[in-house]
């Protein structure tokens, strides 16, 4: 191993950046300096706050302790995910629907790598789990968000299109079709895309940090391709469940188009 | 034939009709009446309260896109789901037959819907309705915006099928129109509907 550890003063010259950024945004009336500086404070917080709770998870080795950090996480990723609806579900769905998909993807699919590939001793080891779960969460989320906001948007947009097929005694399956399969498909595309661009555009965080930690790389390249598989499984199972939930919540069996439980548009 | 009791949703008050066989009743009122609502009400599209029966049967015991193919609602803003206009009409051969009785080629079934006019749509849209073969048409406002001669050939289309025992419960605003078609008239006023006397 040929790790190199960072002093905080080597930490410190690479924030000259910047500050070197702000000078540059002052100086050409950017208007970026403020919230250049918070969001720099903020990270540096934030980081330091998961590093010090990462320790003590670590540390306390307690399947409860660190499942209250993956709940925690959900929980934040669920907020996110709600903010970046245009439309919204009226009521407790609008947080829950997201929330309960994340969940269930990020849950099953963390526990499918814990058990079966990358077994860890015990196989609840914060060290292991937490950043696995972390990888899958951000992905399915930005997923279920895509997903979830282009239905709801559409949905509005196609009501005219989706009543006339029902009007006419079409199913509200066949009904719904076209939007949900494009809903799917804006939620896909994203892990598409960053799987196909991975390792010609970018080496991804992951491995770079195997990598800078002296690990071999093609060990490093294993481990990235069995994120990107769980990331890739995850985001389906979270984007097709959250789809097809919100899609049954906005119809009933009566095979209507329930608007109703749409709330309205959110002001920009 | 069509039997509505106590008919209820936010924004109508309880309504009542037995609609017969062959009748065509007109429904009149100001805009934000509730017209639409009632309409689709009867359609099942939207949550309501009370009962209907076609033929004696429950509107419950069927399900409801076998209803609404019986019962069928064309609104006044036609809805297309696809870009090609052949893809709405199932049956082109049958489509072929009707489409010129409405003043359109059957040309007009390899069109795009993007280049159709408001009135083109308006009668394709009835067009595609008719060829359901509904037993009862719920028409919101079908002639609005269209040229007088468009507006024969529709009224000539709902005699004959008037004439065939289909039933028809339609808005317009259209007095003359009124008074060719019906043989009820009806009027509404903030969600209650009365007899039309006038």
């Amino acid at each position: 191993m040929n790790f190199i550890s960072l002093s905080p003063i080597d930490v410190g010259i690479s924030a000259l950046l910047l500050i070197i950024n702000a000078l540059l945004s002052i100086a050409l009336r950017l208007g970026l300096a403020k919230q250049m500086i918070i969001a720099a404070t903020r990270m540096v917080i934030q980081l330091l706050l998961v590093g010090l709770v990462l320790k003590a998870l670590f540390d306390l080795a307690s399947p409860l302790f660190t499942s209250v950090m993956g709940l925690t996480m959900i929980l934040f990723s669920g907020r996110e995910v709600m903010a970046r609806q245009s439309r919204q579900l009226t009521g407790w769905w609008a947080y829950g629907l997201g929330t309960t998909a994340m969940l269930i993807a990020g849950t099953v699919v963390t526990l499918f790598a814990l058990t079966t590939q990358v077994r860890p001793e015990p196989w609840y080891e914060a060290r292991v789990a937490l950043p696995i779960f972390g990888m899958i969460l951000g992905n399915t989320m930005t997923g279920i968000a895509v997903g979830l906001d282009r239905l709801l948007t559409s949905i509005g947009r196609e009501r005219s299109a989706i009543e006339s097929r029902l009007a006419l005694g079409h199913t509200i399956k066949e009904a719904m079709s076209g939007v949900l399969r494009n809903a799917i498909r804006s939620g896909l595309i994203p892990i598409i895309n960053s799987m196909s661009a991975i390792g010609l555009v970018s080496i991804p965080g992951m491995m770079t940090g195997q990598i800078l930690a002296g690990i071999e790389p093609m060990e490093a390249v294993k481990y990235q391709l069995l994120i990107m598989f769980l990331i890739a499984g995850g985001t389906t199972f979270g984007v097709l469940g959250a789809v097809l939930a919100c899609g049954w919540r906005l119809t009933d069996n009566r095979h209507r188009l329930r608007l109703d439980r749409l709330s309205e548009t959110k002001q920009a | 034939m069509l039997s509505i009791q106590d008919l209820s949703r936010p924004g109508i008050k309880p309504f009542s009709i037995d609609l017969n066989e062959g009748e065509c009743v007109v429904l009149k009122g100001p805009s934000g009446a509730g017209k639409t609502l009632l309409l689709r009400a009867i359609a099942d599209l939207d949550p309501n309260k009370g009962s209907v029966f076609l033929n004696q049967v429950n509107k419950n015991e069927y399900t409801a896109p076998e209803w609404r193919r019986a019962v069928c609602y064309l609104s006044t803003e036609s809805g297309w789901w696809a870009d090609d206009v052949g893809i709405h009409f199932p049956n082109h051969q049958s489509a072929g037959e009707l489409l010129p009785k409405l003043g359109i080629g059957p040309d007009a079934l390899n069109w795009q819907v993007a280049r159709l006019s408001t009135g083109e749509r308006q009668r394709l849209a009835l067009a595609r309705l008719i060829l359901v073969s509904p037993s009862v048409m719920l028409l919101d406002e079908p002639t609005s915006g269209l040229d007088p001669e468009s507006e024969t050939m529709v009224e000539q289309i709902l005699l004959q099928k008037l004439a065939e025992d289909v039933s028809i419960l339609i808005v317009t605003h259209s007095s003359d129109q009124a008074n060719r078609l019906a043989t009820r008239c009806l009027k509404m006023n903030s969600g209650v509907v009365s007899e039309d006397i006038a």
